[in-house]
């Protein structure tokens, strides 16, 4: 009941169904050449590769029974959308996959090309397109077997519409890999106050508090729209080792698995979740309070 | 405050900028260019260097990447051993072996030859304290093993991985350039490398294992602590008078230096004496009869006790014996030698160092290249193997990850655990060589003691062992 009442008060700054918004896209433009500083503004993002990637491999290998030695992710396509500067498309290039990246803003694909140019199997295994998800939908229907939307959907004004366009870009049974913020009191103090304004461990005035999504919420959408979510599982950022570990809790970062069900074309609310439940630290955010 | 957030918030941690050389500049590129980038370079074709190579391209993640392995010499051919032994081993810890098999390599030394020993003799000319270094189950405790059967070894194994490992034989570096820090974009990320003959190479990372005059570490600039000893080490490949199960290393300390017995054989043994720059010429010079009675001499003689010593070691010795009964060790004698092999004496001038840095960004080193040891701890080649299972781990793990292989993050956490573990080792090594260099009795005493109480004490006695691997 709860859920529901809190599903009809939308987000007080969309107006628009679009998946992008034009403020946030003028706080990443001041940013776009410092993508690749490891120990600048996205020193935090970086450190974030060593527990994301191994979630998003680790995953995708449960699943699938081809191994390509050397290559755990060969044969696979991948949609990083937001890619930003490209800190997580290449981690996943450099494991074998096709990854395209997209993001709204031109100068985060200026920097991200630029950066691949120097590494030619990169430079052959990554696309970048400036573009936002919905500009891609029509000529990319059912093309990804992943999507990595990381650090994405507390920055999108429309998160209905944002998955709906995942939904679409995905093949069916394709998987479907978040991370992002939790809308708590904690977070509000730690991600916003402390994490942007006293220890800068983000830079200031990337994050609205109004924007972040409550675990409960993105499962109910995901639902909607046609997934099913195998995994929920909390992220806590150690600033003084400058490195992410996994926590029970997610009430402050949260990663989430879900797949897209195998029904071909539209849609609905899923039935029963598929009995191949993959992950050993698995757990669904929907139990717990 | 946004800017004191962020100085705040980086104070925290460490900084890495101070690990990013500046150095000369990467020339600009502007794409991909025409020289080839590997994945890792190996700079140096020795032991280290060749086993480093042969650790990677054996990684089940290292399946697709290229790498690379430069040695200034020739190739050589390992094709058939000769019968004689060569005059330059090592003592490989069973952890050694260990990294060995993990790539194939060990089974190679196994087939051709080496000699496991089950005891370790040490003691004192000036006094009787000894101690004894034993596994209480039937394991070999080490293996004496020719530095040739082990290179032929790493050479079969670089052979077999060779579509990913590229050796290049007669190839010097000349000069490095290394990366501006990653963020800048507009020049080549990679470290740039010269050879003599004009080529060049790039790649994510360099890893310095060329010796302990390193150009690696020195174009890098890292600061090394070194010191050269007084003493030179004299190698010779030696004949027992009668055959014997020969499986004890022996090591006496002379005030002038240690003389080591590693057994080869039921009937050979090589010698590593560590003495002065002109004994070691002397020893060189004279003729092969005298060189033999000089051995035996060292061995035997008790020319340096003197009569207090003796009655202050045999006193303690009683009082050990009365606490724990199990406490002294039984004397064995070693061996004595009939003959050298003709040929086979030479010298070498000894040292320590220790760089300050094992790493940079984009760059590493191991061996030699890191950390340099007197010899009497036989423990020179088995840092560095250490250093090689405890970087291919780590490097594994990045190759894993999908990460950037040249990446600090990963490297300082192999230098942390590396420079934990070899620190102390050769910190101690090198007061050992102080302390066993003087005759003065408060010294000698106090070592006498020392043996003495250190192969009283079983739990001592556990993690010296543990710590040189043994």
């Amino acid at each position: 009941q709860l859920s529901l009442f809190r599903l009809t008060v939308k987000r007080p700054f969309s107006t628009s169904h679009s998946s992008v918004d034009a403020k946030e896209m003028k706080k990443f433009q001041l940013l776009a050449h410092k993508w690749w500083d490891e120990e600048g503004e996205f020193s935090a993002l970086h450190s974030m590769n060593d527990i994301r990637v191994p979630f998003i491999r680790d995953t995708l290998l449960s699943m699938s029974s081809n191994y390509h030695r050397g290559s755990p992710l060969s044969g696979v396509k991948i949609l990083d959308v937001g890619c930003g500067g490209g800190l997580l498309s290449e981690p996943l290039g450099r494991l074998g996959a096709s990854v395209t990246g997209i993001d709204p803003l031109e100068d985060n694909i200026r920097t991200a090309e630029r950066h691949k140019s120097f590494d030619p199997v990169l430079a052959k295994r990554i696309q970048y397109k400036s573009n936002s998800l919905e500009e891609i939908v029509e000529e990319s229907m059912e093309t990804f077997d992943v999507i990595v939307a990381s650090e994405v959907v507390e920055h999108v004004p429309d998160l209905e519409t944002f998955i709906k366009c995942c939904s679409q870009v995905l093949k069916p049974e394709g998987s479907l890999f978040i991370t992002t913020i939790n809308k708590t009191q904690l977070s509000y103090v730690l991600g916003i106050v402390v994490a942007e304004k006293i220890m800068g461990i983000v830079p200031e005035g990337t994050h609205e508090w109004e924007k972040f999504v409550p675990p409960e919420e993105l499962e109910h959408i995901l639902e909607s729209s046609g997934f099913s979510v195998k995994t929920v599982n909390g992220m806590l950022y150690n600033p003084l080792s400058g490195s992410w570990s996994w926590v029970e809790s997610t009430s402050l970062n949260y990663a989430v698995h879900a797949v897209k069900s195998g029904a071909r074309g539209q849609s609905g609310p899923t039935g029963t979740s598929s009995e191949t439940d993959v992950q050993q630290r698995s757990g669904t955010a929907g139990t717990a309070g | 405050s946004s800017a004191m957030a962020a100085v705040l918030g980086r104070a925290l941690r460490p900084p890495l900028r101070a690990r990013l050389r500046p150095g000369p500049r990467a020339p600009l590129r502007s794409a991909a260019s025409a020289e080839p980038l590997y994945d890792v370079v190996v700079s140096g074709g020795g032991m280290v260097g060749s086993a480093m190579a042969a650790a990677l391209g054996h990684d089940i993640h290292f399946h697709d990447k290229k790498i690379a392995l430069l040695e200034a010499g020739p190739r050589k051919e390992y094709g058939h051993m000769p019968d004689s032994y060569s005059n330059r081993v090592s003592s490989i810890s069973p952890g050694s072996a260990t990294l060995l098999s993990s790539f194939g390599a060990w089974d190679h030394v196994c087939s051709l030859r080496l000699k496991p020993f089950r005891r370790m003799q040490v003691w004192d000319a000036c006094s009787e304290a000894m101690i004894i270094f034993e596994k209480d189950d039937l394991d070999d405790m080490g293996y004496i093993v020719e530095n040739d059967v082990i290179m032929s070894a790493l050479t079969k194994q670089l052979d077999a991985v060779a579509d990913r490992v590229e050796v290049f034989y007669r190839s010097r570096a000349v000069g490095y350039t290394w990366p501006l820090p990653s963020h800048s974009c507009d020049t080549s990320p990679w470290v740039q490398i010269e050879l003599a003959d004009g080529r060049r190479l790039q790649t994510k990372l360099l890893i310095g294992a060329d010796g302990h005059n390193s150009v690696v570490r020195k174009e890098a600039e890292i600061k090394n602590i070194e010191h050269q000893y007084d003493q030179s080490a004299v190698v010779a490949t030696l004949h027992l008078s009668e055959a014997t199960d020969n499986n004890v290393a022996w090591q006496r300390f002379l005030p002038t230096g240690p003389i080591a017995l590693l057994p080869l054989s039921d009937t050979a043994s090589s010698l590593v004496w560590s003495t002065s720059h002109e004994h070691a010429s002397e020893l060189l010079a004279m003729d092969e009869e005298s060189f033999v009675d000089s051995i035996n001499s060292a061995f035997w003689s008790n020319i340096n006790h003197s009569d207090f010593i003796d009655a202050a070691g045999a006193m303690f010795r009683s009082a050990v014996s009365l606490l724990k009964p199990s406490g002294t060790a039984v004397r064995q004698l070693p061996p004595s030698v009939a003959k050298v092999d003709p040929e086979s004496r030479a010298m070498f001038p000894l040292g320590m160092g220790h760089a300050t840095e094992y790493v940079q960004h984009r760059v590493a080193l191991i061996g030699d290249a890191a950390h340099r040891v007197h010899p009497l701890a036989g423990q020179g080649v088995n840092l560095g193997f250490g250093d090689i299972a405890c970087l291919a781990h780590h490097l594994s793990a990045a190759a894993f990850n999908g990460s950037d292989l040249g990446s600090l993050k990963h490297l300082l956490k192999f230098e942390t655990e590396r420079q934990r573990h070899n620190v102390s080792l050769i910190a101690a090594t090198d007061v050992l060589k102080r302390l066993y260099s003087t005759r003065l009795a408060p010294l000698v005493l106090l070592r006498t003691w020392g043996l003495q109480a250190t192969n009283a004490l079983p739990p001592v006695k556990v993690r010296i062992s543990l710590d040189w691997g043994l």
